[in-house]
């Protein structure tokens, strides 16, 4: 008796408990936001020695505050290097978030360089890291040309190699034994 | 031939135990005075109270809790904890009324928000209430905690109550991480952003539960909803049931005496109040 009342309340807690937990937790455990390809313009639009900024959507149904802003420009076959075993994007698409702890960066031209308001990082043209708290540089995304039109396609991060990586969380390092710290996730 | 009795509401009820025979039966001819309204309140009140507490036995407890015997030296420092739950009180009861105008949705939040501070009557002093108050209560736990750290009041054997106290302050500020993203302006948004990312830079679990807070690797649809959720029910839930717990350990070990009384004296300082 004592026994099978422990069991049926262990069975019953588990009934509820079990799907409520992966209810809060399923979230870490799927791709949330499905590949889309967003044009941002014609390829005249861009030029491969200044960055443009164009706004796309990263999160859906949410207004405003599913939008972030992008800076774009034309793959450089002078200054940009390509990595070996990498094919390079058409066109370089910078993020402006941040990769210290994701405030927006803004792209000062007369510098040619981004600038974080909050903690102060600062980023080449490259988006490589100069001076300030980011572990690593800004991600990128992928980019394409369909019937003339330049696409934005998913976000990925680089190393200060600019080697790509899974997307990654700001704040997490992709550089020598740290990046072993900060897996990619089954979300990215 | 016997007439049948008139109906119940026409007879004269019997006296009533202790109130004498009033003039029913005539008796030594002493009239009882009715009972005043005061009487019958007083009577109702202390029936009411016997009736609960006989099925409950809950008076030696409230005894022992209201009436215990604390510390000679007692002062103004030891209310510093009924402070912090009174303002805890005050977030929730205007809180509960928040939730009655406020919209968790991430395009709606920030117009319901000001839909309460500028339409609503008393909504921008309610509002006004849960957002100083926040504050407040934050100030308050970190003086009860200072108070009991600098009087010594968590030594044996009072250790498990220091326990549960850190782990109302740390629930504390989760209170107040969670709920700054709900009024969903430039700056909860941004501060929230950053808060979450400060939770991903730790190693191996940081990710995942950044991905956790977000629900998603972008913040999204569903995190204001999550953040309401544990802001509004989970954590609130949490801290009253700790609060209990931590009220039980006070009445039940007692408090301590300021540290500048003489040790040899602490046994002969117990007063009453």
């Amino acid at each position: 008796m004592e026994g099978t009342a422990l069991a049926v309340g262990g069975i019953a807690t588990a009934a509820f408990g079990l799907p409520a937990l992966g209810f809060a937790l399923g979230p870490i455990f799927e791709d949330s936001s499905p590949t889309t390809w967003q044009p941002v313009g014609p390829e005249d639009d861009f030029v491969d020695n200044d960055y443009v900024p164009r706004v796309i959507n990263v999160a859906a149904n949410i207004g405003d505050a599913g939008k972030t802003t992008i800076y774009v420009r034309r793959f450089n076959k002078k200054s940009d290097k390509v990595i070996k075993g990498e094919k390079p994007q058409p066109y370089v698409a910078i993020s402006t978030r941040c990769a210290h702890l994701g405030c927006p960066v803004g792209y000062k031209q007369a510098a040619q360089k981004f600038i974080c308001p909050c903690h102060g990082g600062i980023y080449g043209f490259q988006g490589e890291v100069l001076g300030g708290p980011p572990v690593r540089p800004l991600d990128r995304f992928y980019t394409r040309v369909t019937n003339g039109q330049v696409e934005i396609g998913d976000r990925f991060s680089v190393n200060s190699e600019l080697r790509r990586f899974a997307p990654r969380d700001p704040s997490n390092h992709l550089d020598g034994l740290w990046q072993y710290l900060y897996p990619s996730r089954p979300t990215t | 031939m016997k007439m049948p009795s008139p109906p119940k509401f026409l007879r004269p009820s019997p006296p009533r135990p202790g109130r004498g025979t009033g003039g029913r039966n005539g008796g030594n001819g002493a009239v009882t005075a009715e009972p005043t309204v005061k009487e019958r309140a007083e009577e109702a009140t202390a029936s009411t109270v016997g009736w609960l507490d006989e099925r409950s036995g809950l008076s030696p407890f409230l005894r022992g809790f209201l009436y215990r015997k604390v510390p000679k030296g007692t002062n103004w420092y030891y209310t510093l904890g009924s402070a912090t739950m009174f303002a805890f009180l005050s977030q929730a009861v205007t809180g509960v009324f928040l939730a009655m105008y406020y919209e968790p949705d991430a395009t709606r939040a920030y117009e319901s928000a000001s839909h309460i501070t500028n339409d609503v009557f008393l909504g921008e002093f309610v509002r006004g209430m849960h957002k100083w108050g926040s504050s407040v209560m934050i100030i308050l736990i970190f003086l009860h905690m200072g108070r009991t750290f600098i009087f010594g009041a968590y030594k044996y054997p009072r250790e498990l109550n220091w326990i549960i106290g850190v782990i109302l302050v740390v629930l504390t500020l989760v209170m107040g991480l969670t709920g700054y993203l709900l009024p969903f302006d430039q700056r909860s948004f941004w501060a929230t952003v950053v808060a979450v990312n400060i939770n991903a830079s730790g190693p191996i679990v940081g990710p995942f539960l950044a991905d956790f807070l977000r629900a998603g690797a972008e913040f999204g649809t569903t995190t204001i909803a999550r953040f309401y959720a544990i802001h509004m029910l989970l954590v609130p839930v949490l801290i009253a049931a700790l609060i209990g717990a931590h009220l039980y350990l006070v009445a039940k070990l007692g408090t301590t005496a300021p540290p500048w009384l003489k040790a040899e004296k602490k046994d002969l300082a117990k007063e009453e109040i």
